[in-house]
């Protein structure tokens, strides 16, 4: 044990403590990215081959609505053992940020996916109408209509995952990734050094505060209604 | 302008049941007219409008805009003539994240204009509808009226040969309303835009139709310039905008008879040069006079002191004069 403590913290512990963060972030960072990127063509899918949708497509829809329960209900400790193999051949590795990410990106990207399909249900029905009145193809009802007009609420949605993805980011870096629940249960857990837990606990807080604060910011700047 | 040929239009429900909102409409309306359709709730109305440019397809039918055959447009062909009929809605339908310089380019935008060009069009408009001050306002920050004249400049955006209306005045008060029909006539008189307009006040029709179809239940039970009709005896439309005279009955050797003046023997004493002619007194029951656009309109009940031939006579004579009558009961 150190003799010298920041409120019971060893100063040695820092380096790692900031690491760790860093891990997290950027874990964190690029899942949103891969997140985004398939989150929202799934969530856009979904409404628009709905009955009554701008590209009705009713067996594509049943389709994607059971392969989305189907992802959302698998425990995510589940999938991330299960999804070994498959992360193995796409990222080149099991483990660090890229054996993390991957499955981080397959497990929220249903739950991204309904995020966004919620909030392109709130654009009503009358502006997609209009649109179409004034000769829009679909490509442009989604683009300028839907997406637009829903960007508060996508930006709720996106706040959500956020946040529900570093507690997830923990679990995956636990089992090889790195970052905050890495070091949380290698140092708090198995060396019962409580002090570090405490401070990977209280930049986990900060984080999630901030980002919260940040995305309820935008979504109110953008909201014009 | 406009032809619709014995369009029917049926809906199914989610439960399989069918509704016939369209049964065999036709109507024809003509360049530069403003043509309303007037009609009960659930007679069919926004049915009919909307299967004009196809948000809705006709169960069957044809329906010709500029002579085009709309129902058998492909999907390009179809986005390429909506973008000559213009539409405005009820509740607006404005984009809530575009200012309203914005909404009005909106379907600019789609259509390909060049930046310059749009911000050209977009300035010329809002000065058209009065409202250049308010170019950066969000719809959020504008009246129901402001909302609606930024809805017809957004419509008129891409010089459409129509504008369609879907009760674009039934959310606004009756000062606004007067205001928003106002410019319709205006914008229909300057630019000679044909209007098709659907409504369930007698007022718009009243104010600014220069035609009008009467609906109900999914059909079109008259159809004609509205002057006509509703001077016509017995019109549905004469119906709506007069007091019923039900009820009443004549004295004996005395006839009860409705009269319509329009136009400018609406302003002249008739009646009286009618009674000296024929030496009697006439008791007028009921009378209103309205206008229709800028011509007025006059309708007496009154009870005349003759019967058979001496009627007769009478009636021909008010018909000499340009005097529609209507014998409502005989004594
Ligand atoms: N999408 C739909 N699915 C099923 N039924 C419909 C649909 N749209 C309209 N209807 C039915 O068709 C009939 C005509 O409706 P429509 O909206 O055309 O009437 P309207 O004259 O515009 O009435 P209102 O003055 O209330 O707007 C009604 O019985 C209505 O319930
Ligand atoms: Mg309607």
């Amino acid at each position: 044990m150190a003799e010298q403590t920041i409120l019971g913290l060893d100063p040695s512990r820092i380096p790692d403590i900031l690491t760790a963060t860093w891990e997290t972030l950027l874990m964190v960072g690029w899942a949103v990215l891969g997140i985004l990127a398939f989150g929202i063509p799934l969530g856009v899918l979904l409404v628009v081959t709905d009955t009554g949708g701008i590209l009705e497509n009713r067996p594509l829809n049943r389709v994607l609505g059971f392969l989305v329960n189907l992802g959302r209900s698998f425990p995510f400790i589940i999938l991330l053992v299960a999804l070994v193999p498959v992360t193995r051949r796409v990222m080149g590795t099991t483990i660090g940020l890229r054996g993390a990410v991957f499955p981080l990106i397959v497990a929220a990207i249903p739950f991204m996916g309904r995020q966004v399909e919620s909030a392109l249900r709130e654009v009503d029905r009358g502006l997609i109408e209009a649109a179409l009145a004034m000769g829009a193809t679909p490509g442009q009802v989604i683009v300028r209509v839907l997406l637009r007009e829903a960007l508060p609420g996508l930006i709720r949605g996106t706040t959500i995952m956020i946040i529900s993805l570093i507690g997830y980011s923990a679990m995956a870096g636990a089992v090889g990734g790195g970052g905050l629940g890495d070091l949380a249960i290698r140092y708090g857990y198995m060396r019962f050094e409580t002090p570090v837990m405490i401070a990977t606990l209280i930049i986990l807080v900060i984080m999630v505060q901030l980002i919260q604060w940040l995305g309820d910011w935008l979504a109110r700047l953008l909201d014009r209604r | 302008m406009i032809r619709v040929e014995n369009l029917t239009k049926v809906y199914t429900t989610p439960d399989g049941r069918q509704i016939r909102a369209l049964d065999g409409v036709s109507l024809h309306v003509r360049r530069g007219e403003i043509f309303g359709v007037i009609g009960p709730s659930g007679a069919g109305k926004s049915s009919l409008i909307r299967c004009i440019n196809l948000l809705e397809r006709p169960t069957s039918g044809s329906i010709q805009v500029d002579g085009k055959e709309m129902t058998r447009l492909s999907g390009p062909e179809l986005r390429r003539e909506r973008r000559q009929i213009g539409m405005i809605f009820q509740h607006f339908n404005l984009f809530w994240s575009r200012t309203v310089a914005e909404n009005v380019a909106f379907p600019l935008e789609i259509a390909g204009w060049p930046r310059e060009k749009i911000r050209r069009r977009v300035a010329e408009l809002l000065e058209l509808v009065g409202l250049t001050d308010k170019a950066r306002a969000y719809p959020a920050q504008l009246s129901g009226g402001q909302k609606q004249r930024v809805g017809i400049a957004r419509a008129l955006a891409a010089e459409p040969k129509v504008l369609l209306s879907d009760e674009a005045t039934s959310a606004l008060d009756p000062e606004t309303t007067d205001q928003i029909l106002a410019l319709l006539r205006r914008i229909n008189r300057e630019l000679g835009l044909t209007i098709l307009l659907i409504t369930h006040q007698m007022e718009v029709v009243k104010a600014i139709c220069d035609s009008v179809a009467v609906m109900s239940q999914g059909r079109v039970l008259e159809a004609g310039p509205v002057l006509e009709l509703a001077s016509r005896p017995g019109s549905h439309l004469g119906r709506m905008l007069l007091p019923s005279w039900n009820g009443l009955t004549p004295s004996p050797g005395s006839s009860l008879v409705a009269l319509t003046f329009a136009g400018q023997v609406a302003l002249e004493p008739v009646v009286t040069r009618v009674a000296r002619d024929h030496g009697m007194d006439i008791n007028i029951l009921a009378g209103e006079l309205d206008a229709f656009g800028s011509v007025p309109v006059g309708r007496l009940l009154v009870e005349l002191p003759r019967v058979g031939e001496e009627l007769q006579a009478v009636l021909a004579d008010l018909s000499a004069r340009g005097v529609r009558w209507e014998v409502v009961a005989r004594g």
